[in-house]
């Protein structure tokens, strides 16, 4: 299986996410430059967290303009999978391929830390290797990653199964608890945790190790 | 070219004797542009005038040292990776103080951005970054509003910078202290990685290569603040900027990576950040240290507004500027990265082989000056010193303790000891997928994925002590330092130093800078911590107050990959073990102390004494218990003293403890006095541990068990501390959001 990781200009968690897929994961993993307009056939592709281009508008709102984002448009519409950490899951609701905003933390401060985490599902490529309620502990780093959405949306995010992960101690306001959603086709993930940072022990945790197992689970049961 | 008058000399900060040897240096007067670029290069920050002198007394050579003193940051070797490849770390602290003090948000933004520059321009990817921050006490009447604005921006223009940029905070310390109310201190200590054979110096090596700026346009921020006080200029000069630059971190991390890549197509021949004096710095420092010279023309430069004269685009501070130098014909090849990465790049000049800084504008010659002069050959001043500055008693007071325990909640909530995590919270400290033990503990570690192998960095200063004796204070802070890097097992490599002071034209002041200097000399000698680079900060004062002498060290250690233990007690049931022992104290040497601080409001006397010899077994000792996995918590005795030591152990996992002492010591001292070299571990194998401790001549003292939900210290039967862990930490956790808060429900 065959990893693509953008690079935007501002991308900070691009070696991050290259070495959680490629290095500790063991899976093939490519940078996809944020200019050219193509995804180069892989099987996923991550975009990471960062500050796509400095972000001092609005969290991912230069980004979905941006050359790769058609190709990534394309590759999802496809039935290609998407992940988006962090400022990954920003743009991906930027750009409509998930529903609903993330704006300022209810507390205004930037807060990075272990969160403790609940897998709602376990029906999606990204969360299979997950036991349904399982508890995950797994790092946030944003300043804008409270989850907003209208209600009527949020009500067809439950009853369609799309919540993929809910906090367990809120830490920045999200509605409903919502830290990782997925679109009504379910192979576009957006999370605002960072899975990247928990694949090692020696940092703390492997708990997100379990989003590549259940990706590389997935791709090799669609292989067959 | 108007006339040079005394008056607009005084206005650069240039004494008549100065100006005479610039007029020497020149054979003939200075214009304006030649003045400004001399009074900036011969700047206290720039040329360390007063401290020179004194700074070739530290030891700055090592085994290990690869690049000591002199460029943008020292660089330590850390070996060989399996393939063969050696892998260095380049680091260096530097001060943002008075900017901090002036705008909090940007000038620590820009503190943040100008020592990553630093770090990057040597070919370095930054990987951590750690800060010293002095303020204010938040509580004070007078100053408490101020303070805790300061504070405030300072952590958010730090938490902007570097989380944007992605590079992880993943330490520090935050003091509070009457003396910086009118000087906040704000020192930042970076780290990053680079291969041995790529690294990159700021030579502008190559007679006839050319000579290339990148980044951001060059405005009028931050131009130095005599050009203010001039009336010659005020008619050039359409408008008047106050002297603060703006940070941009996205632009800074465009210029990390293009810089990076840059280099990594062999066509760079030497490239320095424009930081402190911006061109003029890094034009004249380039030439002086390749032996060369370097011919910009200003028409070339890249321009934020229009109308600047060449005075203000020499000193101009504008933030997220390089100078380049690539190989002549493979400039294409440069400007291309650049290009890609959607920075501007322009060819401004090349080097000359005259040895002179000559900048043109529009082909006319504004300035002319011989770079070795200029960047080396400022004037060195053997400023007059007496006895340190130090107004306070020497004998204590009467003190004696109504109740142990409430004094220990009083420890917990102060502003010194209380948990920091509101700070450190703001600071992304894991980006980049290296912090095995971030922000909280005594040592952050960082696993370096190049090499398989660990480094470990601590941060200490210690005013109160230094203010008692600078010499003393100053060798108790390089122990404290060591001994944090031996708490998580690592062996000390290199050291960076940050000396914040007053004015060392008083000489009780400059005496504090001395005997520090020398302290600081003899403990790096003694702790094989050479020092590879750092910066001085020297004004620090308001009204005629200085602040505490705040000589700030940051040590870098490395290590085996290895899961160090932290600091709590991990399990019930364990033995804790006293390495070093309960240590000696007297009344005179509880003066320095948080108790003597926090709960008497006092300060006499003088700090702790220190036995270098036995702070090395102890370090050596506990080094290895590490290592050796006998210990599964480890944390060295400072600030708070014992008491306050076991306290924080109990912390992370709500762990109690129950302890038993036995010395003669009175209760105050026994538990609160702050001799150094002192080490509570927790262990499941204290054969081990002991037997450790006896091969490195380091006392080794049971003390005590782990467990239940309290902690207790008794001393020989008499039961002196008894807290429930839950009520401290609770204190511990609330209070410096407490602090922060106390003044806005009074204006509410």
């Amino acid at each position: 299986m065959k990893f693509g990781v953008v690079v935007f200009p501002g991308s900070n968690c691009d070696h991050d996410a290259w070495h959680a897929a490629g290095r500790v994961a063991g899976h093939e993993a490519e940078f996809l430059w944020h200019n050219d307009a193509t995804v180069r056939g892989v099987d996923c592709v991550i975009l990471p967290g960062g500050f796509s281009y400095g972000d001092y508008l609005r969290c991912g709102a230069i980004a979905k303009f941006s050359p790769v984002m058609e190709a990534v448009k394309r590759h999802a519409r496809e039935g290609g999978l998407v992940l988006g950490i962090c400022n990954g899951f920003q743009i991906l609701t930027e750009c409509g391929l998930l529903p609903g905003a993330l704006i300022r933390n209810r507390g205004l401060n930037f807060i990075c830390k272990p969160v403790r985490l609940r897998v709602e599902t376990s029906n999606s490529p990204f969360t299979c290797a997950y036991e349904k309620g399982q508890e995950a502990v797994i790092p946030i780093a944003h300043g804008e990653g409270c989850y907003v959405a209208d209600e009527r949306t949020l009500d067809e995010l439950e009853a369609e199964d799309r919540i993929a992960f809910r906090y367990l101690e809120n830490p920045n306001g999200s509605l409903r608890d919502i830290a990782g959603i997925l679109n009504r086709e379910r192979n576009v993930l957006g999370m605002m945790p960072h899975p990247e940072r928990a694949v090692e022990p020696l940092l703390g945790s492997s708990d997100g190790l379990g989003v590549f197992h259940s990706l590389a689970r997935c791709f090799a049961e669609r292989a067959r | 070219m108007s006339e040079i008058t005394p008056e607009i000399v005084a206005a650069h900060s240039i004494t008549p004797d100065e100006y005479e040897r610039i007029v020497s240096i020149l054979g003939r007067e200075p214009n304006l542009t030649e003045l400004g670029i001399f009074s900036v290069m011969w700047s206290e920050h720039c040329s360390y005038k007063s401290s020179r002198v004194h700074l070739k007394k530290l030891p700055t050579r090592g085994r290990h040292v690869v690049q000591g003193p002199g460029e943008n940051a020292g660089i330590v070797s850390l070996g060989r990776d399996a393939e063969g490849q050696e892998w260095c770390i380049a680091f260096k602290i530097e001060s943002h103080n008075h900017p901090s003090f002036i705008e909090p948000f940007q000038g620590a933004a820009t503190g943040v951005g100008g020592i990553l520059r630093d770090i990057f321009t040597m070919g370095a990817r930054p990987i951590a970054v750690m800060d010293a921050l002095r303020f204010g006490p938040l509580d004070d009447e007078a100053t408490g509003a101020r303070n805790r604005r300061i504070l405030d921006g300072v952590v958010h223009g730090i938490a902007h910078y570097g989380n944007c940029f992605g590079v992880p905070t993943v330490g520090g310390e935050t003091v509070f202290e009457p003396s910086y109310s009118g000087n906040p201190l704000v020192n930042v200590f970076a780290l990053g990685i680079a291969h041995r054979d790529k690294i990159f110096y700021g030579r502008a090596c190559g007679v006839g290569n050319p000579v290339i700026y990148v980044g951001a346009r060059t405005g009028r921020d931050g131009i130095h603040g005599a050009t203010m006080a001039s009336g010659e200029f005020t008619e050039e000069s359409k408008q008047k900027r106050p002297n603060v630059q703006v940070g941009d971190p996205f632009m800074e991390k465009l210029l990390l990576e293009a810089c990076l890549e840059a280099m990594e197509t062999g066509a760079v021949a030497g490239i320095q950040d424009m930081g402190a004096a911006g061109l003029t710095c890094s034009t004249c420092e380039m030439g002086s240290r390749a032996g060369t010279g370097i011919e910009i023309d200003l028409m070339h430069v890249p321009q934020r507004e229009e109308g600047m004269t060449p005075y203000e685009i020499m000193l101009s501070e504008s933030q997220e500027r390089m100078l380049l130098v690539a190989h002549q014909g493979r400039e294409q090849e440069v400007l291309e990265v650049f290009r890609k990465w959607g920075l501007d790049a322009r060819i401004i000049g090349h080097v000359t082989g005259d040895g002179m800084m000559r900048v043109k504008n529009h082909g006319v010659v504004v300035a002319e000056i011989p770079s070795r002069q200029l960047a080396d050959e400022a004037p060195v001043y053997h400023r007059p010193y007496t006895k340190p500055l130090r107004e306070v008693p020497l004998e204590a007071p009467e003190f004696a303790s109504a109740d142990l325990t409430a004094d220990l909640f009083t420890l917990a909530g102060s502003q010194d000891l209380c948990d920091k995590r509101w700070i450190w919270e703001q600071y992304d400290f894991m980006v980049r997928t290296n912090t095995v033990l971030g922000p909280g503990g005594d040592a952050a570690v960082l696993r370096i994925k190049e090499t398989g192998t660990m480094i470990a960095m601590s941060l200490d200063g210690n005013g109160r002590y230094c203010y008692l004796d600078p010499r003393e204070g100053t060798k108790l802070i390089v122990a404290e330092c060591a001994r944090n890097l031996a708490c998580v097992g690592a062996e000390p490599v290199g050291a960076t130093n940050n000396l914040n002071f007053g004015n060392p034209e008083r000489p009780e002041i400059m005496a504090q800078i001395v005997e520090a200097i020398e302290g600081m000399a003899e403990a790096c000698e003694f702790f094989e911590t050479p020092i590879t680079g750092g910066n001085v900060s020297l004004y620090n004062e308001t009204l005629g107050e200085a602040i505490f002498p705040t000589p700030v060290i940051g040590l870098v250690g490395t290590m085996p990959l290895m899961e160090p233990p932290g600091t709590g007690f991990r399990a019930p049931g364990r033995a804790i073990y006293l390495i070093g022992g309960t240590g000696e104290a007297d009344e005179i040497r509880m003066g320095g102390t948080q108790y003597a601080k926090q709960v008497l409001n006092r300060l006499w006397g003088l700090p702790p004494q220190l036995d270098m010899q036995l702070e090395k077994r102890v370090q050596a000792a506990v080094r290895e218990m590490v290592r050796e996995g006998a210990v599964e918590s480890a944390h060295d005795i400072s600030d708070g003293g014992l008491a306050w030591c076991l306290a924080e152990c109990t912390f992370p996992r709500e762990t109690g403890a129950r302890v038993e002492l036995d010395a003669d010591l009175r209760p105050e001292l026994l538990l609160f006095h702050e001799g150094p070299s002192r080490v509570v571990v927790s262990t499941a194998q204290p054969a081990l541990v002991e037997q450790i401790a006896a091969r490195h001549g380091a006392p080794a003292v049971r003390i005590g068990e782990t467990g239940g939900s309290e902690l207790v210290i008794c001393n020989r039967g008499a039961e002196l501390i008894r807290a429930r862990v839950r009520d401290l930490k609770r204190r511990w956790c609330t209070a410096l959001e407490e602090w922060l808060h106390a003044g806005q429900e009074i204006h509410a």
